[in-house]
């Protein structure tokens, strides 16, 4: 074996790794069908496709979490067996999970050093682990601390110790599935100088992903699936967001909607000083501001976790606030329970759209009505008038376009999209005031998310007060008339949308207070 | 007379907390793997009966003993069956267990008996562990408590460092303390999951056995019925208070074994307390522990139960 074939870490490179004819069915759906997949040493190959579209069902067998019903898999031209996790690990490949694989309640060492033998037999050898951890930080220019508790770090050092950890456990191949979903613009610009560099040492990297302009900034090739086929294979350098993203969906795709100019009126959703706690009884909002016009969209930016579940439930009456003010066309509504405020048409499409947004069990056409249903005409005398409830449910279903064979259909088995649709419909339908929108097109498909985005447009132009929360930053730069960034509870800065950069959002998302002086170098 | 006193208190104490130790050690390490094993109660009470039928009819408590263990352990592994093979809900599968085990625990001290008795168990005499004194220790006053014990108190002083130092130091105790706190991590990681749910289900079934073993064959040899008096209900809301940490066990079994000896004595002193009321406090003291622990956990979040516990692991969930 001579040296150039060995990885900084000691370790042998895969100089190809392919996938042939896989198949994976799972009950009533084909999740891969035939699927041919290569990857060679020091090349990024992205795997683009839509949520469902079978990419991570592909590279959870390539990791042994799945079994395939047919396929093989090649390595450095020998055909290799992977039954679970320990096999492919054992090969030399590392899976950096969506949701990141960690135990919040262990330290960084001992969350490396998890399922591996130790050098002191039955006893462990955290510090000879973290011996190790620091030498690979050094090489790969990653900083980490092996005594902290992972539930002290930020995403951004998690996704580090997820790296380190491949790492450890001598990857040369790297499985990233959409490894930048919750990263700030700036984190994923570090993260992208990491993998450019482990891949010019000779790694290889497989990177899952549907944001086309990452897999254009930062692969080699790209595979497009759709609907568990593989549509396509080639160099990334021949394509461009629109082409990826027909392959992607299968048709021409809006990528942005025209936003006709709408002259903002009132305010009609006031929040002063709002401060909240979290579930765990931690503040999670801490006097926060903001003020949200007729005809506008208020993009609410954030990293996952500092406030933006708390602020949406506080304002829509799902949890207490322990001090400040929340005025709903100028009266306080502070307090006031959710049947309350939907009588003042505040409408809301929650994140956790199954378990917040409807009541899965229910029938399509009782979810429609979820809000009224204890009102005319829908009810009378107590009495749900059902050929009045089926009319109106047949008419949102036919303009909302949902997809689903009846109204009578149980809400838990239409797909994520067409729930969104049957949330949405309810909720405008209603006429609101104001709305809130929190993840609206979070796990949706392009095509969903571009509907979603043409009714959210519309409903501004119907003069509703939209706060839009979102951790999408093409959606909040595409739809927002004015951005806010919240950080730990705090409104960081409210900015105007076509003074927005996401470099500077980025800053702010990251907690860097609003500096004038930053904002004049990002707007030149 | 006050030192004879503290003496007295302080043995009834480590006697009476004895069971409840093994148990309570035993239900951590299940927990720690995301198991919650409500069927305590039931194994504690077979334990027991059979461990004291073994001792009768062979004349061998270590037999017994050995009964109890094997009896606890297949009541669990019908436990781990259903909540982690068949993903069945594991607070139904745990009562079932608990109701199981209390009524064929019953019934078998109806039949076991010998027939001069009418095949009943109850009021009958048979071996039993005794204290067994050590030399010097056993004369230092009141805490010569500690060293004239049964055999199984003294394996207490070992099994609670031991499970300490397993649960923290050793590469398996790291492994099952992730099993229970995030198990689709452990899985990523070349962990067994369904492995080491099932070692530690029944484990701890094997411990809660072993406890209903000590109360037939030591605490208060023979056998009546409900013998446990609710032991393994208790039992639950000390693995709460020890914080799932195998260490602050045995100060939870000290605390219900000392109010045990407490009310023993006060009872046997003559009072004009009803026996009833005296009786209640274990119980009384058990709610005002979770309402205490509760609140507490509340804030501090991070050293409380394992994450997934209660939760059923199946790794190709969508």
């Amino acid at each position: 074996m001579s040296e150039s074939e060995l990885l900084p870490s000691g370790r042998r490179r895969i100089d190809l790794l392919e996938l042939k004819g896989i198949v994976k069915r799972f009950p009533g759906v084909l999740a891969n069908d035939h699927i041919d997949f290569e990857v060679c040493s020091g090349e990024v190959h992205a795997l683009l496709g839509e949520n469902g579209a079978g990419k991570s069902t592909l590279m959870k067998i390539l990791y042994g979490l799945y079994s395939p019903d047919e396929g093989e898999i090649w390595l450095n031209g020998k055909r290799v067996e992977i039954h679970n996790p320990t096999d492919a690990i054992n090969l030399g490949i590392g899976m950096i999970h969506q949701h990141f694989m960690l135990v919040e309640t262990l330290t960084v060492a001992e969350n490396v050093a998890l399922g591996l033998p130790s050098s002191r037999g039955p006893l462990t050898d955290l510090e000879r682990v973290s011996k190790r951890i620091l030498e690979l930080a050094d090489i790969y220019g990653l900083d980490v601390d092996p005594e902290a508790y992972i539930w002290q770090l930020a995403v951004g050092q998690r996704q580090r110790v997820e790296i380190i950890k491949a790492l450890y456990r001598g990857a040369a191949l790297l499985i990233l599935d959409e490894p930048t979903a919750v990263l700030t613009p700036q984190e994923v610009d570090e993260f992208f100088v990491t993998i450019r560099q482990m891949v010019e040492d000779g790694h290889s990297v497989i990177f899952i992903s549907h944001k086309l302009h990452e897999v254009l900034a930062i692969s080699q090739r790209v595979t497009v699936l759709r609907d568990g086929r593989r549509i396509d294979s080639c160099p990334t350098a021949g394509c461009t967001k629109a082409s990826l993203a027909r392959m992607m969906v299968g048709r021409e795709v809006i990528m942005k909607h025209d936003k006709p100019p709408v002259d903002r009126g009132e305010p009609r959703l006031v929040v002063q000083n709002l401060h909240a706690m979290s579930d765990r009884g931690t503040p999670a909002l801490q006097g926060v501001d903001l003020e949200v016009y007729s005809g506008e969209i208020l993009g609410l930016a954030g990293v996952s976790g500092n406030g933006q579940r708390e602020l949406a439930e506080v304002v829509t009456g799902l949890r207490p606030l322990t001090e400040g003010k929340v005025l709903l066309e100028g009266q306080d509504v502070a307090g006031n329970d959710p049947g309350t405020l939907t009588d003042r048409m505040l409408a809301y499409i929650p994140e956790e759209r199954m378990k917040d947004g409807m009541v899965q069990e229910f029938s399509v056409a009782e979810n429609t009505i979820l809000r009224d249903h204890h009102k005319q005409p829908f009810s009378r005398s107590g009495l749900l008038m059902l050929r009045t409830i089926a009319g109106y449910a047949d008419d949102l279903i036919r303009k909302f376009q949902v997809k689903t064979p009846s109204r009578e259909t149980p809400a838990k088995s239409l797909s994520g999209g067409n729930i969104q649709k049957v949330v949405l419909a309810r909720e405008i339908s209603r006429g609101p005031r104001v709305l809130i929108a929190a993840q609206p097109t979070r796990g949706l498909d392009i095509g969903a998310m571009e509907y979603v985005h043409a009714r959210l447009l519309e409903q501004r132009e119907q003069g509703t007060a939209i706060l839009l929360i979102s951790e999408d930053l093409d959606e909040i730069l595409g739809l927002a008339d004015r951005i806010a960034v919240i950080y730990e509870g705090k409104i960081m800065g409210v900015v105007d949308a076509d003074d927005a950069t996401p470099e500077y959002l980025g800053l702010l998302m990251a907690g860097v207070e609003a500096e004038t002086e930053l904002l004049a170098q990002n707007t030149c | 007379m006050i030192i004879s006193l503290l003496t007295s208190v302080l043995s009834i104490t480590l006697r009476a907390g004895t069971s409840l130790v093994y148990a309570t050690v035993g239900e951590i390490y299940t927990e720690r793997s995301g198991i919650l094993n409500l069927g305590l109660e039931g194994m504690m009470l077979m334990g027991a009966v059979t461990a004291f039928a073994t001792a009768y009819y062979s004349g061998s408590v270590g037999l017994g003993l050995v009964v109890a263990l094997a009896v606890g352990a297949m009541l669990a592994a019908i436990h781990a069956f259903l909540t982690v093979t068949m993903r069945a809900n594991q607070v139904v599968s745990g009562l079932s267990i608990t109701l199981f085990g209390s009524g064929l625990a019953s019934f078998l001290g109806q039949r076991l008996g010998p027939v001069s008795n009418n095949y009943y168990l109850v009021g009958m005499v048979g071996p039993k562990f005794t204290p067994i004194r050590i030399p010097w220790l056993s004369k230092i006053p009141v805490l010569g408590a500690l060293f004239s014990q049964d055999i199984l108190t003294y394996l207490v002083y070992l099994l609670v460092p031991l499970a300490w130092f397993y649960l923290y130091k050793t590469r398996e105790g790291l492994n099952l303390r992730a099993v229970g706190e995030n198990p689709q991590t452990a899985d990523a990681m070349g962990i067994n999951v369904t492995r080491t749910r099932y070692l530690y289900t029944v484990f701890g079934g094997m411990l809660a056995g072993l406890g209903g073993a000590h109360l037939s064959l030591a605490y208060t040899p023979g056998w009546t019925e409900n013998l446990t008096g609710g032991r393994g209900w208790i039992v639950i809301a000390l693995v709460i208070f020890a914080m799932w940490n195998p260490a602050r066990a045995i100060l939870g079994a000290i605390l219900f074994g000392g109010i045990n000896a407490v009310q023993f004595r006060i009872q046997a002193a003559g009072t004009t307390i009803p026996a009833e009321f005296l009786n209640m406090l274990p119980y009384l003291l058990t709610i005002l522990v979770l309402i205490v622990m509760t609140w507490w956990e509340a804030l501090s979040k991070r050293i409380g139960a394992p994450a997934a516990l209660g939760n059923a692991y199946m790794r190709e969930d969508k």
